[in-house]
C-alpha cells in the first residue's frame, strides 16, 4: 500500500514537472517504476513511455486551451524524433556509451548555463 | 522548418542513446533558437513528446515489455499533475520558467556526468 501511495505521489509530481516545463515526466517515472514498484530497467523504460501518453494528452489539452501549442512544429519535431530514435538505437550498439554519456552530460550543463544566463540578463521578473 | 527537423532528430537521437526524455533537448533548443517564448516552446514540446511516446510504446508493445498496470498507476496521477503544472505555468513569468528549467537541466546534466 505504501508503494502504491508513493507511486501515485511521484506520478503527480512527474505530471507537474511535465506540465510546467514541457518535458514528458520520464525523469521521475523510470525511478518510480524500478525502485518503487520493482520493475526491471527495461520494463520501466518501456512502461514509462506508456505513462507519458496520458500525461502529455492532459497537458497538451490544457495548453491548447491556453493557446500555447504550435501544432505544425510539434508534428514536424515529433516525426523527426522518431527517425532520430532509430539512428540512436543503431549507434548505441557501436559507440562507447559511457564516455559519450559524460560528454552529453557536460553538454547539457553548458546548455543549462546558457538558458539560465539568457533569462538572467532579460529584464522583468 | 529544417531547424525543427534537426531539433526533432537530435531529441530522438539523444533519448535513444542516453535514455533522457525528448523534452530536455527540444525545449532548450527552441528557446536558444531565439524565436520561441517559454510557454509555446514548452507546450509544443509536450505535444511532440506525445508522438515520440506513442511510437516508442507501440515498438515496446510488440516486444511485450510493457507493464500497463504499473504505467497507469503513475501515468493517471501524472495526467492530473500535468493539469496542475500547466495551470501553474500560465501564472509564471517566462523568465522565471527559463531559470527554473535551467536548474532542472543542470541537475540532469550532473546526473549524467556521475
Amino acid at each position: 500500500m505504501a508503494d502504491v501511495l508513493l507511486a501515485v505521489g511521484l506520478g503527480v509530481a512527474a505530471g507537474i514537472l511535465a506540465g510546467l516545463f514541457g518535458v514528458g515526466g520520464g525523469i521521475l517515472f523510470v525511478p518510480t517504476l524500478t525502485l518503487g514498484l520493482g520493475l526491471t530497467q527495461l520494463h520501466a523504460e518501456a512502461s514509462s513511455l506508456l505513462a507519458i501518453i496520458p500525461t502529455v494528452v492532459a497537458g497538451t489539452w490544457r495548453q491548447q486551451r491556453y493557446g500555447n501549442v504550435r501544432w505544425r512544429p510539434a508534428v514536424v519535431i515529433g516525426l523527426a524524433a522518431v527517425a532520430g530514435v532509430e539512428a540512436g538505437v543503431i549507434l548505441a550498439e557501436q559507440l562507447p556509451e559511457h564516455a559519450l554519456r559524460r560528454l552529453f552530460g557536460a553538454l547539457v550543463i553548458m546548455v543549462a548555463v546558457q538558458v539560465g544566463w539568457r533569462a538572467w540578463r532579460r529584464p522583468g521578473i | 522548418m529544417p531547424q525543427l527537423v534537426l531539433i526533432g532528430i537530435a531529441a530522438g537521437f539523444f533519448s535513444a542513446l542516453f535514455g533522457v526524455g525528448g523534452g530536455i533537448v527540444v525545449v532548450p533548443l527552441l528557446l536558444l533558437s531565439g524565436r520561441w517564448q517559454e510557454r509555446p516552446a514548452m507546450a509544443t514540446s509536450l505535444a511532440a513528446i506525445g508522438i515520440i511516446a506513442l511510437a516508442g510504446t507501440i515498438s515496446y508493445g510488440f516486444h511485450g515489455e510493457l507493464k500497463p498496470g504499473a504505467a497507469m498507476l503513475v501515468g493517471l496521477p501524472a495526467a492530473g499533475g500535468a493539469i496542475i503544472g500547466t495551470a501553474l505555468q500560465q501564472r509564471m513569468a517566462g523568465r522565471t520558467l527559463s531559470l527554473l528549467f535551467a536548474i532542472l537541466l543542470a541537475a540532469i546534466g550532473i546526473k549524467l556526468l556521475i
